[in-house]
């Protein structure tokens, strides 16, 4: 079981300043933990940089200057809804945290999202995938932020029908956010009238995908759909042969991993891209000097803006309980330099624009992290599930 | 033993006043590991065989619990007795295979049961694969105590806890248990004169489970939470650490391991992957050194077994 | 055409060619703790880290000190051979009068020293290491793609294995080595040197692993985690072929590398379960395992 680890405190009340919010703010202090994988798998997509991105809210914010209390604290979930569960019960029984953020790895987000909803706290999630955060677990207390697996599914899979791939074969990791993604990928291409020539899922974890790589090669399929991106692709020749690999999940990390001579030619949907505006530009390299030079990923982008929406709605509610704000950031449109404009639904979720990028090659590329092109926009209210067919009791 | 009673009513009453001073739901979890490690050491301590594969007791368990109150809406009594009768058929099953072979391979084939057990897990449904099985219910104790209150679940853990730490003391002092040493000690004298030696050992192996079982089945109820990490072959290794540390073969020894590192991964656990390094420099000290575990050593010093 | 139970011959004979590829590295591995074993008695629970300590030590080379794969071959495994025997002066000397579980509960707490320390420093996913350049690209075997790569493993493993075999089943040295297990003392009175040689038998199963560390660099992630739930595997590997026997581990290797592949294209959910169920059933009906014999 894993505690907290108190990063930074952000300035004490130099709330001589009159006018300080005269806010119900519990215990004096707005206690915002943030829980993710800190040294495994998913430490690069989010991990530290995500703790970064909330202190850069935190500051945008002007907490100081306003008079409020703000304070981060960090766990490692390793990936394990028992030690998610854990450590959000020891947070909010303990510690007294109000919030709870990022959260990648659907399994513990749903751990802590019965936990939240018990505790009548908050929790927002921006790594975590799962599209039934919003669907039929979808509760009073929680909003998800950056992506969700209808988004990616829908997002890839139809724009990459558009460009002619309509025959798919599915290579995905056996276990359940694996099956969901697949599920709702092949919903999208039969939807549009593709087809699937076969799926294998392999266990999970895997280290070697040879023998499915093989699978997929012999069907012929124009497009082989992985759920993560892979290091043996490229060995057995068969972009060369032919077809095209789409990627369901993929970071700007897991490129940064694999290099542009094995990942180029991939598509692949996210939320966000450091180099698409000026301001996401500008913001991004304030990130990367935070960061070791590491350029954000679209989950460390969300938790920056959530976290700054969610001080936005404590100053307006003059409360930091926890299905209160979570009402008011419904009740205000969202607007930063990360995410540009955008609103949350009833059922919680956050919707902004998406994008179909496309990984260029080594020689269209100008140095590190110049990885991707822009092949598409897909709009906000297109982009993501539509509210009514979610299954979310709370939507009327 | 006088003073194994003494040590055990200091070891309840301390059980009993600490949720005063320190959070409850990090006791309970204790206690739970505690009378895991017991009913492991029962098996290795008492009857010299090392299970490289108890986290399946646990595990099963934890899922058995955690589905009939979920599902089937079982009050909690009755899911923690399923989810131990679970572990109990599956100590069955798992001792019919396994006991036939000593040493080195007994640990081998409890390993390769255990995978089993887990790549099962991973793919049923019922067991919701990664997802676990969450938000359990605790129920109604007998219909009239409220288990979401934390205090009468912590009785309730309390109470488990020190009765099936009873039921392994009972059995360590029992005519049963003596044999069992006898089989430990020397296996051929012991057939020599005449026991059953498959019959017993397989009884140990059963005994085990079943404890195990239970403090699986409790810890489900605890964490409302059933999921794949119970029965992860890393599980198994904790275990072994627990007992190594507390001290192998003696009474009160699987508790204070219990308590030592699961304190250590609390308290330790914002140095991230160091809990590993820790862990196994305190197994190889262990092994090397301090064979005889925490209680062992005490227990060498105050000249009285504990 | 439907071929077998409606899988093309040519894609079954692709994955039965990925099967013997994966058998090469079980066989390698179980090969190094069948040695370590039958020889010694000893559990080698840290091959799985020896294994990954291996594939770091050829990043290492390549990246710090810009040595290419084929010497890394030869160096990394003496590295991590060294370091195994240094291992054994130092620690499981002391265990070998004591019941042979406290050298497995030893090895076991030095592969979590090992596996922590290396996941603290490098996080949980490794670094890149390429294919070597002599060994890129492939031949299309009309029934697939096959890597040169993936060929020179085969080809590789086949020959250290043998070669081991053939050392310690058929020449003096190797014959000094079982004697030495058999009766330590009367060996020692010939005036052989036993604890050295319980040593470097020790150092060369460990280098074992490490060569195999170094050859599953390029395909396989090289990663602090990569020998973990590799090692449960390679232990059921062994203990089906027999503790003791050499020619056993190496059969039962390939063996199971085809079975699990096999298994991938007819049921890939479980293919990580299937060498346990093998392994269940085989110590039910034999249990000194396939070429074993009961000590």
């Amino acid at each position: 079981m894993k505690l907290k680890r108190k990063i930074s405190s952000v300035a004490v009340a130099l709330a001589l300043s009159a006018g300080a919010a005269q806010a119900q703010i519990s215990d004096g202090v707005i206690k915002i933990g943030v829980m993710n994988d800190q040294s495994g798998t998913y430490a690069d997509l989010a991990g530290p940089g995500s703790v970064v991105a909330a202190r850069m809210a935190v500051e945008d914010f002007g907490a100081a200057k306003k008079g409020m209390k703000v304070e981060i604290l960090v766990a490692d979930h390793q990936n394990k809804p028992d030690v998610g569960s854990s450590i959000a019960r020891q947070w909010y029984d303990v510690d007294k945290v109000d919030l709870i953020m990022d959260v990648p790895t659907s399994s513990v987000v749903l751990a802590v999202n019965q936990i939240t909803k018990e505790k009548n706290k908050a929790l927002i999630v921006s790594t975590g995938a799962t599209a039934d955060l919003t669907g039929k677990a979808c509760t009073p207390n929680s909003i998800h932020w950056t992506y969700d697996t209808w988004a990616l599914a829908n997002g890839t899979g139809s724009a990459i029908m558009k460009t002619g791939g309509d025959t798919w074969f599915f290579l995905t990791a056996d276990y359940a956010f694996g099956h969901s993604l697949e599920q709702q990928t092949e919903a999208v291409v039969l939807k549009n009238g593709g087809k699937v020539l076969g799926k294998v899922r392999h266990p999970f974890p895997s280290a070697d995908f040879s023998s499915f790589l093989l699978q997929a090669q012999s069907s012929k399929a124009k497009i082989i759909g992985l759920a993560n991106a892979i290091k043996q692709g490229a060995e057995f020749g068969i972009v060369k042969g032919g077809q095209q690999f789409a990627g369901l999940l993929v970071f700007l990390t897991d490129v940064h991993a694999l290099g542009l001579d094995k990942a180029q030619g991939l598509l692949l949907t996210e939320a966000f891209y450091w180099d698409r505006t000026p301001e996401t530009r500008a913001w991004s390299q304030r990130f990367a000097k935070l960061h070791k030079g590491a350029m954000p990923t679209m989950a460390q982008a969300g938790v920056y803006s959530a976290t700054l929406h969610y001080l936005k709605a404590i100053e307006a509610a003059r409360t930091d309980d926890g299905p209160k704000v979570i009402e008011q950031m419904k009740k205000m449109p969202s607007d930063d330099q990360v995410f540009g404009k955008g609103r949350v639904r009833q059922d919680g979720r956050h919707v902004h624009d998406m994008y179909l990028f496309e990984v260029k090659k080594p020689s269209e590329s100008k140095g590190p992290w110049d990885y991707y092109k822009v092949r598409a926009t897909i709009p906000a209210e297109q982009a993501f599930r539509p509210e009514k067919e979610g299954g979310c009791p709370l939507v009327k | 033993m006088k003073h194994q009673r003494i040590a055990f009513a200091v070891m309840v009453a301390l059980f009993a006043l600490a949720p005063l001073a320190m959070y409850p739901v990090f006791l309970m979890k204790v206690m739970c590991f505690a009378l895991f490690a017991c009913a492991f050491n029962l098996l290795i301590g008492y009857g010299g065989l090392l299970s490289f594969g108890h986290a399946m007791f646990l595990g099963v368990a934890g899922y058995g619990a955690a589905y009939s109150a979920k599902v089937w809406g079982f009050a909690p009594e009755f899911a923690i007795l399923f989810g131990t009768a679970a572990a109990t058929a599956l100590g069955l099953l798992a001792g019919l295979i396994a006991i036939r072979r000593q040493g080195i391979y007994f640990a081998m084939i409890t390993l390769a049961l255990a995978q089993m057990v887990f790549f099962f897990c991973v793919q049923a449904d019922f067991t919701g694969g990664e997802d676990g099985i969450q938000a359990v219910p605790r129920g109604m104790l007998l219909g009239v105590l409220d288990l979401s209150n934390v205090w009468a679940m912590y009785a309730t853990v309390l109470a488990i806890f020190a009765g099936g730490f009873l039921l392994i003391y009972r059995v360590i002092h029992s005519p049963f248990g003596q044999v069992l040493k006898a089989i430990r000690e020397n296996e051929p004298r012991a057939i020599s004169l005449g026991y059953d030696i498959n019959r017993y050992k397989l009884l140990a192996f059963v005994l085990s489970a079943a404890l195990a079982g239970l403090a699986g089945a409790t810890k489900a109820l605890v964490f409302q939470l059933a999921s794949l990490t119970d029965v992860h072959w890393t599980m198994s290794g904790e275990v072994v650490l627990m007992t190594l540390v507390g001290g192998l073969g003696t009474v009160f020894g699987p508790v204070a391991g219990a308590l030592v590192i699961i304190s250590m991964e609390n308290y330790l656990a914002q140095l991230g992957a160091w809990v590993t390094v820790v862990q196994g420099v305190i197994f190889v000290i262990c092994v090397l050194t301090f064979r005889r575990g925490v209680i062992g050593e005490l227990g060498n010093w105050l000249k009285k077994p504990l | 055409m439907d071929g077998f139970f409606g899988v093309p011959p040519q894609a079954l004979f692709g994955q039965l060619l990925i099967g013997l590829i994966n058998g090469s590295f079980y066989a390698l591995l179980s090969l190094g703790l069948a040695v370590i074993f039958g020889l010694l008695n000893i559990i080698n629970f840290t091959h799985g880290a020896q294994y990954m300590m291996g594939a770091f030590c050829a990043w290492f080379l390549l990246h710090k000190l810009g040595i290419g794969y084929w010497w890394s071959l030869l160096i990394a495994p003496l590295a991590v051979g060294l370091f195994g025997a240094l291992i054994e002066r130092l620690m499981l000397k002391r265990l070998y009068q004591l019941d042979h579980l406290y050298g497995l509960l030893l090895t076991f707490g030095l592969a979590l020293i090992i596996q922590g320390l290396f996941r603290n420093e490098f996080g949980s996913s490794g670094p890149p290491y390429p294919i070597p350049r002599a060994l890129e690209g492939g031949n299309n075997l009309g029934f697939m793609f096959l890597p040169n790569y993936r060929a020179w493993v085969i080809v590789a493993s086949l020959v250290v294995c043998l070669g081991t075999w053939f050392v310690i089943e058929k020449t003096k040295l190797g014959s000094y080595l079982r004697a030495a297990t058999e009766n330590p003392q009367l060996v020692q009175a010939f005036g052989i040197n036993v604890p050295r040689m319980i040593t470097l038998t020790y150092g060369f199963g460990v280098g074992l692993a490490a060569l195999a560390g170094v050859m599953a660099a390029p395909i396989y992630q090289v990663s602090p985690q990569m020998g973990a739930d590799l090692i449960i595997v390679v232990f059921a590997v062994v203990v089906i072929g027999g503790m003791g026997s050499i020619m056993g581990s190496i059969v039962t290797g390939f063996a199971l590398g085809l079975i699990e592949g096999l298994t991938k294209v007819f049921y890939p959910e479980a293919s990580n379960t299937v060498i346990f169920v093998i392994m269940a059933i085989v110590l039910m009906v034999k249990p000194a395992g396939l070429f074993g014999s009961q000590k």
